[in-house]
């Protein structure tokens, strides 16, 4: 209860530190989901390109995350950056894949219609496939947000602030209490992050809205025509 | 405006033994319903797809009122041409109003002009507006979306329309019930209709003329009657059952043999049929009712008779 008694005291302490890892997870995903939304539509679009581009990224999801930190200080310097450029390179894998995945699970009939009445690609694009893959899409920003969140604590030892700020002062202080306060909001966090996301995946899922659809205009009892 | 013309239309895909579709060549009347007919694998669908360029021919070339469609901008040809797939083309992420007005949109309607052409054909296609408009595709059966794929191929008033197989993955019941309402909306709409089935019994029913594919190639091009009646070779004898003397009289109208007779000479008490029903019902109707003969009525005035002999005289004729 230790870790409670810490947050509690210092509740400004533990917002300002919230608030930066939150700002981190944050701006990773806009940068991370601004290079993997046309990169996974390129490969769904090129098979070709699936085998290197996903091993690529695969592989870098491999490199541990104080290894990859470390590599990228000397060009992005000590400081929130380097740590950003490193959850972006990491979310990539998830990002594209789940793109890619939502792209490829559209029935191709559905696709040769709306070429055949007269959409260009971009149109065909906008209108039909990312609306049909955003559910599968959006599932993978939710995983993306909660690997980021758990990976943003490492990011305190390279000056880059957040919750794993608690947690290496907590170890070089031998204070339990500020180590256990980082773990409990972490976790807190990438519970809150899952379950609004996955909100948001469900908003947008068609089968969902049919639901409302048919709240709003009861079924029941009405002859079915053919 | 809607007249297709095919000029010695091939496709060769890369890699086949044999082309898809070889040297086909024919004209296709503005207005008219024609259906292309044969069986799996003979090149009708890659035919039908060459008119709105999903496929481009390696060969020959296909006019649209006089005009090379390859001379047209692909999109703009396409905005212009209605095209229903089987079954799944609706978008399952729009509602019905949505997927009816995709092409109006395209073609940059405002507002409320497409959602009064939407509340229209919802209302030609008997889906009424009101209680359809909203919904999903996936709330409706199969019979009603494929109806929604007509009043979107229709929306934005193309003079072409191309259907793939479109009543295939239907319960025969809902297919037939679907094939009339075509015969009924061609009535009105009278556009120009290409067709690909290879059920013979839905082309007959539903052409002005059909043409008999095999292999790539154009075996024969006629009006259903004389498809039955003089199939141009055995392969198309016996794709249509020629052979079948029931079939045929499912096509040719009780006026076309009946013996014209005015009113009052007429037997009074004798069943009923109009002019323009066919044969195989006169038939179904002497064969129940025990009757001789026929009266045949036109606009509800007696015009004539119709007798068994008669019918066996016209697959006589037929078969000669």
């Amino acid at each position: 209860m230790s870790g409670l008694r810490y947050v509690a005291n210092n509740p400004d302490v533990v917002l300002a530190l919230l608030w930066q890892h939150l700002s981190i997870v944050a701006i990773t995903l806009l940068i991370a989901t601004a290079i993997a939304l046309p990169l996974g539509v390129l490969v769904a679009r090129y098979r070709r390109l699936a085998t290197p581009v996903l091993g690529v990224l695969g592989m870098l999801y491999t490199i541990p995350s104080i290894a990859l930190m470390i590599f990228l200080l000397p060009f992005f310097g000590l400081n929130r950056r380097s740590v950003i450029v490193a959850l972006v390179i990491y979310t990539q894998i998830i990002l594209v894949r789940n793109v890619v995945a939502g792209l490829q699970a559209i029935d191709p009939a559905i696709l040769e219609a709306a070429s055949g009445m007269g959409m260009n690609g971009w149109q065909r694009l906008w209108r039909v496939q990312l609306p049909l893959a955003l559910p599968v899409i959006l599932a993978g920003e939710r995983i993306a947000a909660v690997v980021a969140t758990a990976i943003a604590t490492i990011g305190a030892k390279f000056n880059g602030g957040g919750l794993g700020v608690l947690l290496f002062d907590g170890i070089a202080q031998n204070r339990y209490d500020k180590i256990l306060a980082g773990s409990i909001v972490v976790a807190l966090l990438a519970l809150v992050l899952n379950r609004g996301l996955l909100r948001l995946e469900r908003t947008f899922a068609t089968s969902e809205r049919i639901q409302r659809a048919e709240k709003q205009r009861p079924l029941a009892g009405e002859p079915l025509r053919t | 405006m809607g007249a297709i013309r095919f000029e010695t239309v091939s496709k060769q895909f890369p890699g086949m033994p044999r082309p898809a579709v070889d040297s086909c060549s024919f004209d296709v009347e503005e207005g008219s319903l024609v259906v292309l007919l044969g069986p799996s694998g003979c090149g009708k669908t890659t035919l039908l797809k060459m008119v709105n360029r999903l496929v481009e021919p390696t060969e020959g070339t296909i006019y649209l009122a006089d005009t090379d469609i390859r001379q047209m901008n692909v999109n703009t040809l396409r905005r212009h041409i209605g095209y229903v797939i089987q079954q799944t083309g609706l978008f399952p992420h729009m509602t019905v109003a949505e997927n009816v007005s995709v092409v109006p949109r395209l073609l940059g309607w405002d507002r409320e002009r497409t959602r009064e052409r939407v509340d229209e054909l919802l209302d030609l296609v008997e889906l009424p507006s009101a209680e359809y408009r909203d919904r999903y595709p996936s709330q409706m059966s199969g019979g009603q979306q494929q109806r929604v794929g007509v009043a979107r191929a229709l929306a934005g008033d193309p003079q072409v329309i191309l259907m793939d197989e479109p009543f295939g993955a239907i319960d025969a019941i809902t297919r037939a019930g679907l094939q009339n309402e075509l015969v009924m909306l061609q009535r009105q709409v009278r556009k120009t209709i290409l067709f690909v089935t290879h059920d013979v019994e839905e082309a007959l029913y539903l052409a002005d003329k059909i043409v008999v594919m095999r292999k790539g190639q154009v075996v024969q091009y006629d009006t259903p009657f004389r498809i039955l009646t003089q199939p141009a070779d055995n392969f198309v004898a016996e794709l249509v059952g020629a052979d079948d003397m029931v079939r045929h009289l499912s096509l040719i109208r009780v006026e076309a043999v009946m013996t014209a007779m005015p009113a009052h000479d007429l037997p009074a008490g004798q069943p009923v049929v109009s002019g323009t029903d066919h044969l195989r019902h006169a038939l179904s109707l002497l064969l129940r009712s025990g009757a001789s003969a026929l009266t045949v009525t036109e606009n509800g005035q007696a015009v004539g008779v119709l007798t068994l002999d008669h019918i066996r005289h016209s697959t006589g004729q037929a078969s000669a």
